[in-house]
């Protein structure tokens, strides 16, 4: 087998995306029939930056939806002789069924960097968008009563926020975001304990005889606690500030928000979801029913996240919530004094229904921009810590581990770097230029 | 203005406590002791051991009383070792313990011991801390110039053809975190594989086998080895001022007094350079300092990308390390520049708009 020129490679490149061609096809022919019906987001076709910028993010989107169908080879897999081989070099020894060539050259370790790059957009994308919706529920949540209200209260919140700002963002990774933090527990009866006792209760902990003075939880999961609670606590609010005149539909709502919030919340936070076991036993129970659906046993915990990952969505959260509160408490500042606000105020509404329902719509616009930017934001935070070999896992396919992974051989093999660089970049550029095309169009009407 | 820096350095005292607080606590866990303990004493000690050394090492007790110590605002500790030597933490092991001063923390200068470097801390630091100023200084002269030009530039006719252009540039360079510049240019300029090097050592250009270095050292400062670090930090820098400055030159150009000087017959360069640039740049100036923390990751994303041993090259070995004390001495120093900065912009901003008026 030979291997491919640049314009084979690229050709072929091409081809094996075709189903994001297609999806992104259907999505432009579709929202360019109905784009006068669809609000903001059909405007957003009226800008050819916002055209473009959203074109590459959907690229990205479509691309990790669709990734089983696009990668050539297992992300994971291992083939001899390909070690840092170039870009389009036939595989060797190539058995029926299998994809011919590397078509981005193989890395360090032999693995193919076209399957790796493709399958990296999936491990990003799955994380950057969650943390910044997670981000903004938080400064949401505390942004809007600390400008709307003012006093002590804003004091203390800013207080906070500006701590955290003030924290150099790789050396909170650093401190955070190590298998010691995730191992250890932090006492709950006694963070300040002496050494001694919090060694103690460590050896108690390890022989099975710790009781409730030892009783503690590791600094991710307490802060997964604190900040998980928020999106829970957000929809409460909004939901309760807007049905409390008709308490049948406000107990309905807020009913099954607080059911469903709190069992993902269970799962996300404590990793203490029962649906597993429950889905489990109960498919143990009926065996042939179990069969005919074609369940295998032991079933997953629907809600649940690995340590590690757990630690870096915390991390990065943790990171973003201040600069949104920041944000969400200056737009109120500015929006509290104007006639609709007082209004609200004169008619007798709550604070939380004018906050929520009348001044938050009202910052819609700015919002949904810093949204964009911060998904940008968090892409290069998540290949920041990737970079510094912090990422979810040591051998993951992400963009920001596999760059670094590159940059030892990056003189003479810049290929295996060089595919995931890129990557980010053109995802992080699409966000820029999307929210930019937003801008643009929310700032018209 | 008085009162309101008091005010300000007093909160930033506050944060600075509080910061170096959660940084020893978080270095000075249970688990970092007990690594530190098999690194500098020996692996294969038993646990009850660890856990002696631990308390020999003086890392017993509350974590308030051992962060007040590294303060200096409480007593060091002593104690007597298993073999009968007397240990503590302002003395070395062996000398008179009578002699040695009580206090002995960041406040009296005793930055601890470095595990990595083997030294004291606040020598090591203080070199690759020069190390860094060098890197940074570069920066500033590369990155503040280019991008005030570019917005200026950009900003005094909004939509014009040269704004689209630079505009998407700035976009492109915020785009572009320091990691993936940096792997681009060492690709583009410093591969003798790829790029334009093996071309240009074809035709016999550059007598190397590389146009610019891949790799920099503060002892050698010289073009070819720090065009690529000092780029790649200042790229990111560039668009984002860049920006800033755009925007706040379009809002100036549209304002009143800028059609009345315009209406008067004064030319258009004299309008930019005499009326517009002063009170554009006073939002710049705000997100230069502003800047100053994002720089501080730069900096150690470049330091380890290009291996130049100075400040974030530190950061990264004292945390992949362990070394607790050069860890806490990294972020005494980073929170300073932090609050500094912060403290710079609040007062200049002030000085430089008259229009604010502190009560």
């Amino acid at each position: 087998m030979e291997d491919l020129s640049y314009s084979a490679i690229l050709g072929r490149m091409i081809f094996q995306f075709w189903p994001v061609w297609l999806a992104l096809v259907l999505t432009y022919a579709v929202s360019i029939t109905f784009k006068r019906r669809l609000g903001l987001y059909g405007k957003l076709f009226d800008s050819p930056v916002g055209m473009i910028g959203f074109g590459i993010v959907m690229f990205w989107v479509f691309t990790a939806l669709l990734a089983d169908y696009i990668v050539t080879f297992d992300p994971y897999a291992v083939f001899s002789g390909m070690k840092n081989k170039p870009l389009g070099t036939a595989l060797a020894g190539a058995t029926e069924g299998q994809y011919s060539h590397f078509l981005l050259g193989g890395d360090a370790l032999a693995r193919d960097v076209f399957s790796r790059m493709v399958m990296g957009a999936r491990s990003v994308l799955a994380i950057a968008p969650a943390a910044t919706a997670f981000a903004f529920m938080v400064g949401i949540t505390l942004g809007l009563p600390a400008g709307y209200f003012g006093g002590r209260l804003d004091t203390g919140l800013s207080f906070l926020a500006n701590l955290v700002l003030a924290f150099p963002v790789i050396l909170l990774f650093y401190l955070l975001v190590t298998p010691e933090i995730v191992e250890h527990k932090i006492l709950f009866f006694g963070a300040f304990l002496t050494t001694e006792e919090q060694l103690a209760c460590k050896a108690a902990h390890e022989a099975g005889t710790a009781g409730l003075s030892c009783f503690g939880l590791s600094i991710p999961t307490m802060m997964a606690a604190l900040l998980f609670i928020f999106p829970v606590i957000f929809v409460v609010v909004l939901l309760n500030a807007r049905f409390f005149t008709d308490p049948k539909k406000r107990n309905l709502y807020v009913g099954l928000v607080v059911v469903f919030g709190l069992w993902a919340y269970s799962g996300l936070a404590f990793n203490a979801d029962p649906s597993g076991e429950l889905l489990t036993s109960l498919a143990q129970t009926f065996p042939s029913a179990a069969e005919f659906l074609g369940v295998e046993t032991p079933i997953r915990d629907i809600w649940a996240m690995e340590p590690n990952l757990l630690n870096v969505f915390v991390s990065v959260v943790f990171v973003n919530a201040p600069t949104v509160f920041r944000i969400v408490r200056g737009i109120v500042m500015d929006l509290k004094s104007r006639d609709y606000v007082a209004a609200g105020q004169t008619r007798g509404e709550g604070s939380w229904y004018i906050m929520l329902w009348e001044i938050l719509p009202n910052a819609r616009g700015p919002l949904i921009v810093d949204f964009c930017l911060r998904i940008g934001y968090t892409t290069i935070l998540l290949g920041t810590l990737g970079f510094f070999g912090l990422g979810v896992a040591p051998d993951s396919p992400d963009w920001g581990s596999t760059i670094d992974e590159g940059r030892k051989t990056l003189t003479l093999f810049p290929h295996a770097a060089l595919a995931p660089a890129l990557a980010l970049m053109s995802l992080v550029l699409g966000l820029n230029l999307l929210a930019d095309g937003l801008r643009e169009e929310s700032l018209r009407d | 203005m008085l009162i309101f820096i008091a005010r300000r350095l007093g909160l930033m005292v506050l944060t600075a406590f509080v910061l170096t607080f959660v940084v020893f606590y978080l270095t000075n866990l249970p688990p970092n002791l007990e690594k530190l303990a098999r690194s500098e004493g020996s692996v294969r000690m038993s646990d009850e051991a660890v856990a002696q050394w631990i308390i020999d090492n003086g890392h017993g007790g509350s974590v308030l009383g051992r962060y007040g110590q590294w303060l200096g605002v409480v007593p060091g500790w002593q104690n007597v070792d298993e073999k009968g030597v007397p240990r503590g933490r302002c003395f070395a092991a062996g000398t008179d313990p009578a002699a040695a001063p009580r206090y002995c923390g960041v406040l009296q200068g005793n930055w601890g011991y470095s595990t990595f470097f083997r030294g004291p801390v606040l020598q090591n630091l203080g070199e690759k801390l020069a190390a860094t100023g060098w890197l940074m200084l570069w920066v500033m002269i590369v990155m503040v110039p280019t991008s005030l030009v570019i917005g200026v530039v950009s900003g005094m006719r909004e939509g014009s053809r040269t704004d689209r252009v630079l505009s998407t540039f700035s976009i492109a360079t915020t785009a572009t975190p320091e990691y993936v510049s940096g792997v681009i240019l060492v690709a583009l300029l410093a591969s003798p594989v790829t790029g334009l090097s093996p071309l240009l050592a074809d035709w016999g250009w550059i007598d190397g086998k590389v146009l610019f270095q891949g790799a920099a050292s503060p002892d050698k400062i010289t073009f070819w080895s720090f065009t690529l670090p000092v780029l790649t930090i200042a790229l990111y820098g560039i668009g984002y001022i860049a920006r800033m400055t755009r925007a706040s030159m379009t809002e100036v150009m549209t304002a009143q007094y800028i059609r009345t000087a315009r209406l008067k017959g004064v030319s258009f360069g004299q309008v930019v350079m005499k009326h517009a640039l002063r009170n554009a740049l006073i939002a710049p100036f705000t997100v230069i300092m502003l800047q100053f923390p994002w720089l501080l990751n730069g900096v150690v994303i470049v330091e380890t990308l290009f291996n130049y041993k100075g400040f974030g090259w530190t950061l990264v070995q004292a945390a992949g390390n362990n070394d607790i004390n050069l860890l806490l001495g990294c972020s005494v120093v980073a929170v300073f520049v932090v609050l500094v900065t912060q403290l710079i912009s609040d007062i200049g901003y002030v000085f430089l708009n008259p229009r604010i008026r502190l009560s």
